[in-house]
């Protein structure tokens, strides 16, 4: 039999390792690089949703996990800030199916708000981390990632990063798992209350699993050595591995899958047959700092690496300890917001009132760029709004009258209802004006569905939040929506201003969708008719 | 084969990404060994984008190291001159003015248009090309991708 060899992104790779291995349940929230996991996964016919957000998505994938389902959940490296709650208690408990917690970093912010290092999270939160070096290792570590978090009953990471998400490399899948338990609740509340009582019990448990899959990646665990000439030896792990073997082809390799808990002893070995020990890897010095610490004579890189991607060269560079400046690459043309794009009018309308504007994360984060200037802080989802509130509260009131918190739709419902909570519990003494640009979808990730639009993961129809109902059931005194499509150029102006005079919080919704989405959000909806009107019919009939 | 090493630069929306999937679909499909690898984030709106593809035998790093690219295909003249550092001395540099102007019937097609040209200069077979454009594009561009490849490929070899 001939094995199959397709062409897969490290994203699609995980998708169709999840499907083959028979996850029940995929969740998640949208995020570069993560983004296409789960929506390769609905396209070959998996179950998956969109969450309002990380945490959401990994209590339901847990809850999934507890009940006997393999299950996945993905996000972006940011996102598991977010989840980092549930995170570091589900860590504690025992999970029935398997759980694959999937973290996408992105090492020189291609398209993120920093370059936090997410290799911290294993240690920080003490669960098994896995992490590929291409789409074959990311299809293989999926499954695997799966099976120890079965026969150790704990989460485990796997941990991508863009060049593994987006690079497509070959890929021989293996056959597909034909049955699977079927889910079931069963009682277990020591494994799964964390009160103190069952939590002390459930730390020691831990940390004697962790023990266990040590022992495990010390004896089976991932391992590749390419011998070289026994002079330079070089320990890398995910995409590092294969700039180093590219860049020092005559040198010993060691990377290894399984990258916490490490698997010591088998590297001391490797160590101890060469001369020089180097350590490439992207980021923080978090696996130099661990074989240090278990007196390995391992040599990082020099700072300067730490910051953006590895790359063949940069490899080169770090092997010959060279620190001096970098070739600067020539700057490309930067993005800018669509023409047509409906945050254009409003980014134009904050500019001409000379608004402090508490921004946040989307397309729409482009209005800090000329021709537009107005966006005066922008940190992470959700933050436009306390941020907004706080400087509201602490400014002279001249100033204080002028800022206003701008967030999109999916970031609002990501993490905008809390801001919102605060908004009505602490008001600031001027009151405050939060903007939610709903453009019916969330345009920056590739356009995908959230609460607020009504539709799945895969665009059929849903409950729909509505925003404006919920800040009046909230008690915000002002809410009002812009259909900003048929409005009239100082409409808005007007109203911002308006509202801005006044000391009561206050809320505008303006509603336009995207235009890279317009066309397919009116597909959408006219097949969710269609769907609806079948449905009726068959009601009368029955 | 050692490596061939292929990049593909534009602005966002100009099938950049489109040109490197069939690109290295068809190595993938004759048979070679073959990495592809670039940054999404902002291309939909209208920023600087560039693709790597590579294949030969025993592929590495995914990525093209600079200055050792064999072809740099560029789909806007404002780009070539960021991207030309990425080129090997002796290299292929495929560019927009390989063709006439109004060669092509349609300007969407140049992504295409410019991997026809390219061709001439990879050790692809004819059949790997088509199979790899029918199963990128939609089935309603077939015939005028081909036509654009066609045009793109003759204009390479009359220069
Ligand atoms: C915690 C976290 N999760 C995910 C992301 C990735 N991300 C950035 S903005 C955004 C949503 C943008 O959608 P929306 O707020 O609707 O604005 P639009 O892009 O449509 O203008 C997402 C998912 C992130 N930056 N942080
Ligand atoms: S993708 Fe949509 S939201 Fe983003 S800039 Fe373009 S039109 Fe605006």
């Amino acid at each position: 039999m001939t094995v199959e060899r397709l062409l897969l992104s490290g994203d699609d790779a995980v998708a169709l390792a999840t499907l083959h291995a028979g996850v029940r349940l995929g969740t998640g929230y949208p995020g570069t690089p993560s983004t296409e996991i789960l929506e390769t996964f609905d396209q070959l016919g998996g179950r998956a949703q969109w969450s309002p957000n990380e945490k959401v998505a990994l209590e339901v994938g847990l809850g999934s996990a507890f009940a006997g389902a393999r299950t996945i959940v993905t996000m972006k490296h940011v996102g598991l800030n977010v989840a980092a709650d549930p995170l570091f208690t589900a860590a504690y408990t025992d999970v029935e199916g398997g759980l694959l917690v999937i973290s996408a970093d992105d090492p020189g912010m291609a398209s993120s708000q920093n370059e936090q290092d997410n290799r911290h999270y294993a240690r920080a939160a003490a669960l098994p981390m896995l992490e590929p070096v291409d789409s074959q290792q990311a299809y293989d570590f999926t499954w695997l990632g799966l099976e120890l978090s079965e026969r150790w009953k704990i989460p485990v990471i796997l941990r991508l990063t863009t060049r593994i998400c987006h690079a497509k490399t070959v890929v021989r899948p293996r056959p597909a798992l034909q049955t699977l338990p079927e889910p079931h609740f069963e009682r277990d509340v020591p494994a799964r209350v964390m009160i103190p009582a069952y939590a002390k019990p459930a730390h020691l448990r831990l940390r004697q699993k962790l023990a266990e899959i040590a022992a495990w990646n010390e004896a089976e665990g991932p391992f590749q050595i390419h011998e070289g000439d026994g002079q330079l030896g070089i320990i890398a792990t995910g995409i590092g591995a294969m700039h180093a073997r590219e860049a020092a082809p005559g040198a010993s390799h060691l990377s290894f899958g399984l990258t916490y808990p490490l698997p010591i002893a088998r590297i001391r070995a490797f160590t101890d047959r060469v001369e020089r020990l180097v350590v490439i890897e992207e980021g923080d010095p978090v696996l130099v700092d661990s074989l240090r610490a278990a007196g390995l004579p391992a040599e990082g890189k020099p700072e300067m690496y730490r910051f953006g991607e590895l790359n063949v060269e940069r490899v080169r560079r770090i092997l010959a300890n060279d620190t001096s400046p970098e070739p600067v690459p020539p700057k490309g043309k930067p993005p800018e917001l669509c023409q047509g794009c409906s945050h254009r009018g409003v980014f134009e309308t904050l500019r001409d009132l000379n608004c402090i504007v508490s921004g946040d994360i989307g397309c729409y984060t482009l209005g800090v760029l000329p021709p537009f200037s107005a966006m005066d802080t922008c940190v992470c989802m959700g933050a436009s709004i306390g941020v907004g509130l706080g400087m509201r509260h602490v400014l002279p009131e001249d100033q204080a009258r002028r800022v206003v918190s701008v967030i999109g739709d999916s970031t609002f419902v990501h993490s905008g209802l809390t801001g919102l909570a605060e908004m009505v519990y602490n008001p600031p003494p001027t009151g405050h004006l939060v903007l939610i640009l709903d453009n019916g979808t969330t345009a920056m990730t590739g356009q995908q569905e959230h609460p607020g639009t009504g539709r799945l993961l895969d665009h059929s129809a849903t409950n729909l939040l509505n925003f404006e109902e919920t800040a009046r059931a909230m008690g915000i005194q002002n809410v009002h929506v812009m259909d900003t499509t048929s409005l009239k150029d100082d409409a808005l102006r007007e109203l911002i201003t308006d509202l801005l005079a006044k000391n009561e919080t206050s809320l505008i919704v303006t509603r336009q969708p995207c235009v890279l989405a317009a066309p397919k959000i009116r597909l959408y909806e006219k097949a969710n008719a269609e769907q609806q009107a079948t449905t009726c019919a068959a009601d009368l009939v029955d | 084969m050692k490596v061939k090493n292929v990049v593909i630069a534009g602005l966002g929306g100009q099938g950049v990404l489109k040109a490197s999937d069939i690109l290295a679909d068809a190595a993938f499909r004759a048979g070679f060994d073959v990495k592809k690898s670039e940054l999404h984030g902002m291309s939909q709106r209208g920023g600087s984008v560039s693709s790597d593809v590579r294949y030969g035998e025993g592929i590495l790093s995914p990525m093209v190291p600079p200055g050792e690219a064999d072809v740099l295909v560029v789909l806007e003249e404002t780009q070539v001159e960021i991207n030309r550092p990425t080129l090997r001395a002796g290299g292929v540099l495929i560019a927009p003015d390989v063709l006439a102007p109004e060669a092509l019937k349609n300007k969407k097609s140049l992504n295409v248009a410019l991997l026809g040209a390219a061709s001439t200069v990879l050790d692809i077979a004819d059949e790997h090309w088509i199979a790899a454009m029918h199963a990128n594009l939609a089935e309603k561009l077939h015939t005028l991708n081909e036509q654009a490849f066609e045009i793109g490929r003759q204009a390479a070899r009359a220069t």
